[in-house]
């Protein structure tokens, strides 16, 4: 047997409960001097509109070790602050995952009860095993970051003690 | 009951823990699938997911008439990031390193 019926699809969901507004929660997704606070720490430069570029720039720790100018890139595909972002995703770190293509990536930010909000995160990642397997922290001894529960816990501890990972 | 006993209390069990075991090797599983791989009714399959819902550490989603079922794994992050500071992280992981290397041997 090949793999040639290989159609099922990859998704990966990660849920955190932070408390912070959903508006909050957005603008840490959205605004680069947020994102480079926590996680992978690239500043990412949405133009938030349906068909509206994404880039996320690698910061000089990733250029250090010869990260590429834009780190991932994509497309926004729906934008509906402070609730739903939807947008293609590629990594552009190394050949191998940028030959993997886009992936899709959607924020969900729900308000809960008590000043907290829920942020889900579902990336379906099909036809794209790398990826796949660096958002899973799968890749971390080989220095690639612990993947989308890192990211998502590092960015809890941000917006709810104020105390950035990187300056 | 605080967040973080929810989680320790969902992990204090075999066939749960089993359960997560599955989602990690292959996410996106139905209740079908998941009642296939354990000697249990699927009554008490729903139960353990339901522990394990509540815990955060299952997620599902409707995919057209299946609701499929992820495991989430930020919950324990939290507890190791709680824990595990990047200090001793090194450490542990080199011992957890040595001991998956010495259980391969045998």
């Amino acid at each position: 047997m090949t793999n040639a019926t290989q159609t099922a699809q990859t998704v990966q969901v990660y849920r955190v409960y932070i408390k912070a507004t959903p508006e909050a929660i957005w603008d840490a997704i959205t605004k680069p001097e947020w994102t480079h606070k926590y996680g992978y720490g690239v500043y990412s430069d949405f133009d938030l509109r349906p068909g509206g570029a994404y880039r996320g720039i690698a910061n000089e720790e990733m250029k250090a070790q010869g990260a590429p100018e834009v780190a991932v890139d994509g497309e926004v595909i729906e934008a509906d602050p402070p609730r739903r972002l939807v947008q293609t995703w590629r990594l552009l770190m190394d050949p191998t995952l940028a030959a993997e293509g886009f992936t899709r990536l959607t924020y969900d930010i729900e308000a809960r009860e008590g000043g907290v909000s829920v942020l889900t995160v579902t990336h379906d990642l099909t036809n794209a095993p790398s990826t796949a397997a660096l958002t899973a922290g799968q890749m971390e001894s080989q220095g690639a970051g612990g993947g989308w529960s890192w990211v998502l816990s590092e960015l809890k501890t941000l917006l709810e003690t104020g105390k950035p990972f990187r300056s | 009951m605080a967040d973080d006993d929810r989680v320790f209390k969902a992990l204090a069990d075999p066939t749960r823990r089993f359960l997560l075991d599955l989602l990690f090797a292959r996410e996106g599983r139905t209740l079908t699938e998941l009642e296939s791989e354990v000697e249990m009714t699927r009554f008490g399959v729903m139960k353990h997911l339901r522990v394990l819902e509540e815990a955060g550490l299952v997620i599902t989603r409707r995919a057209g008439r299946e609701k499929l079922h992820f495991l989430n794994p930020v919950p324990i992050q939290l507890i190791h990031d709680r824990w595990i500071d990047k200090y001793t992280e090194r450490q542990a992981s080199a011992l957890a390193e040595l001991k998956a290397e010495l259980e391969e041997q045998t």
